[in-house]
């Protein structure tokens, strides 16, 4: 019974690992980015929530109509701002910058919060949970788990039913043929990232719900991500979810063995899966 | 009048005796410096080592790794394990590390080279995590807290603490020297033509016969060995070793990848210049804390953006100087003297 319930949670903490994903997937789809500095975004959104919630005496979940549109013109500026202009066939520049906005990111929220690890408060909704037989599932991460997959079918349906996703589609396939379609490719790419950011921000006050956060946690946030989409396969957002559900139940099969081994279980299985299938479980593009 | 193919230059000449010179001073060092002046130095020798070493990594072989900590953490813990658990006297377990890193890194380039550009450097990254959290597994050596090097392992290194001081600083400083000369040697060399040649396009690269695979695993392997001895003397320096200060990502790949960056990715002089550029700074600044870390970041970002080629490639774009001489020039044509940049 143990290892079932170890199975079910690992599934539910895995839709807040595709949360921290859907993100990266998406901009590296677009754009062919990989940011860095996602980790301390995320951190990053669950420090506005602390702030927005206890500033204003609101719920960190009602919070997040704040978070959201914060995140997501900050996407927009740091897009327009610097990183399109690191953009090029040289992979250097956007990966150093994204690293020096990641350091510039964690001691920045250092100076403001101090290390101290800090939580969003919830309420009752933290312990209740729902009694199946022998099973307790906790509303919170049942709340989390359907929040992500609403969220990635969403961005799904986005991707390939709105003008929009349309864009986004084209400036992936050709930036050039794109941009004399009369797209603005630096318009786009700004975009994507708000929506990126803004994923990010539910799964920053998610995060700091669930567990507590200190600034330092950016870089073990970026790497859970990055393993579901790997995991998952490059361009495959249904594959991300799957990829994140992966990784929660390796993990917490891994705590069920010895509670030190949860972080490092998780990493075991994502590299057994490149060795087995380097292009991850279920891939639509090339990296 | 005849024309004549030269590597070396007047400029470069002067810089190798200018050299010479500094690198006999600064070998007396233990003769002139006070304590405090040389551990800092050892320090100095030691990221520009590691420098060096993400340099050829990631500006010649195009691996871009943010997981160097791995080897540098590897290094230390395995100083610690030949010391204490096996007996091995310090000296000897120096290079025992640097030979384990080696081997270590053969069957994780296997696994990782299967990633590509950017998901590499995060591969890179997770490979550091697992070493982190597999040391925090080794009750032996104090688990998640770490431990110390115990009295008599230091004691049996030399004959008192002046004589331990000077040893350690000398051995940093030869092994920048070897660090910088084998950059040197490599890139002079058949294997050095080639990862230019792929630095510059990996397509054309392999048209001409050049296995890709093959030179950056050889390139990846040699540089994780040469980082894990690094780190093996680092360590040998603080005497104190703990999961998170082996595998720090901050200490061991954000300031050296800063360094580089600053200094001219891509060049020799680049980390030559970025570690006197981040002493400087961090001689300065220090005592501000993480304000400093946030000027770095942003010196680093607008440096990325600004200048890519770094504070040596500004130079280099000015003037065709080249310290280290790598690249052919041809004298006698009716242009003096031809420096055809950084393409060999």
């Amino acid at each position: 019974m143990d290892w079932i319930n170890a199975i079910v949670q690992g599934t539910l903490l895995g839709g807040l690992y595709a949360l921290f994903a859907a993100g990266l997937s998406l901009i590296f789809g677009v754009m062919r980015l990989v940011n860095i500095a996602h980790g301390d975004l995320i951190v990053l959104a669950a420090y506005l929530g602390l702030t927005l919630s206890t500033a204003l005496g609101i719920h960190p979940l009602l919070a997040l109509g704040l978070v959201v549109p914060i995140m997501a013109l900050l996407g927009y500026a740091l897009q327009r701002g610097i990183l399109n202009h690191t953009l090029g066939d040289d992979i250097l520049p956007p990966l150093l910058v994204t690293f020096g906005l990641s350091v510039i990111l964690q001691n920045g929220l250092l100076e403001i919060y101090s290390a101290d690890p800090q939580k969003l408060q919830a309420g009752a909704i933290e312990t209740a949970s729902l009694r199946l037989g022998e099973l307790a599932l906790g509303y919170l991460p049942l709340l989390m788990f359907a929040a992500s997959v609403a969220i990635i079918a969403a961005l799904q349906w986005m991707f390939y039913h709105t003008a929009l996703g349309r864009a986004f589609r084209a400036t992936s396939d050709r930036q050039d043929v794109a941009q004399l379609m009369g797209l603005n490719r630096a318009h786009v790419f700004g975009l994507a990232m708000a929506l990126a950011l803004a994923v990010t921000a539910v799964a920053g006050v998610f995060l700091g719900i669930r567990t507590s956060f200190d600034p330092s946690i950016g870089g073990g946030r970026l790497i859970f991500g990055f393993e579901a989409v790997i995991i998952g396969g490059l361009g495959n957002i249904w594959g991300t979810l799957a990829g994140g559900v992966i990784l929660g139940i390796g993990q917490s099969l891994g705590a069920q063995i010895n509670p030190g081994w949860q972080v490092l279980a998780g990493h075991l299985v994502f590299l057994a899966i490149i060795a087995i299938r380097p292009r991850g479980l279920f891939p639509r593009m090339d990296g | 009048m005849s024309q004549r193919v030269t590597r070396s230059s007047r400029l470069s000449q002067g810089a190798a005796v200018l050299g010479l010179l500094v690198l006999i001073l600064l070998a007396a060092a233990p003769w002139w410096a006070g304590r405090a002046d040389m551990r800092l130095m050892g320090e100095i020798f030691l990221y520009l080592s590691l420098a060096t070493l993400w340099n050829l990594l990631a500006g010649y072989a195009g691996l871009v790794s943010v997981g160097q900590q791995a080897y540098v953490g590897l290094g230390g813990y395995a100083l610690f394990a030949l010391t204490i658990l096996a007996g091995v006297p310090a000296l000897w377990a120096i290079p025992l590390a640097g030979l384990l890193g080696a081997l270590v890194a053969v069957p994780v380039a296997a696994l990782i080279f299967r990633l590509r550009g950017a998901y590499f450097a995060i591969g890179t990254w997770v490979i550091a995590e697992v070493f982190r959290l597999g040391a925090a597994q080794v009750s032996a050596l104090g688990g998640g807290s770490g431990t110390s090097l115990p009295a008599d392992v230091v004691r049996a290194m030399a004959s008192g603490r002046d004589a331990r001081e000077a040893l350690a600083y000398w051995l940093a400083l030869g092994v920048a020297m070897a660090v910088i000369g084998l950059a040197f040697a490599i890139l002079r060399s058949r294997l050095g033509l080639a990862l230019m040649a792929l630095r510059d396009n990996e397509l054309a690269a392999r048209s001409l016969g050049i296995n890709i695979w093959r030179t950056k695993f050889i390139v990846y392997v040699a540089t994780a060995g040469l980082t894990t001895l690094i780190g093996a003397l680092i360590f040998v320096q603080k005497l104190r070793i703990s999961p998170d200060a082996g595998f720090s990502v901050n200490d061991w790949t954000a300031f050296v990848i800063f360094i580089v960056v600053i200094g001219g990715i891509g060049t020799l002089e680049g980390p030559i210049i970025g570690t006197l550029v981040f002493f400087a700074l961090r001689e300065t600044m220090a005592d501000m804390g993480s304000v400093y870390l946030i000027a770095l970041g942003v010196v680093a970002i607008v440096v990325m953006l600004r200048a890519p080629a770094g504070i040596w490639g500004l130079i280099r774009a000015r003037t065709g100087a080249e310290l280290f001489p790598i690249s052919h020039r041809v004298r006698g044509t009716t242009t003096k003297e031809t420096a055809d940049g950084k393409k060999a």
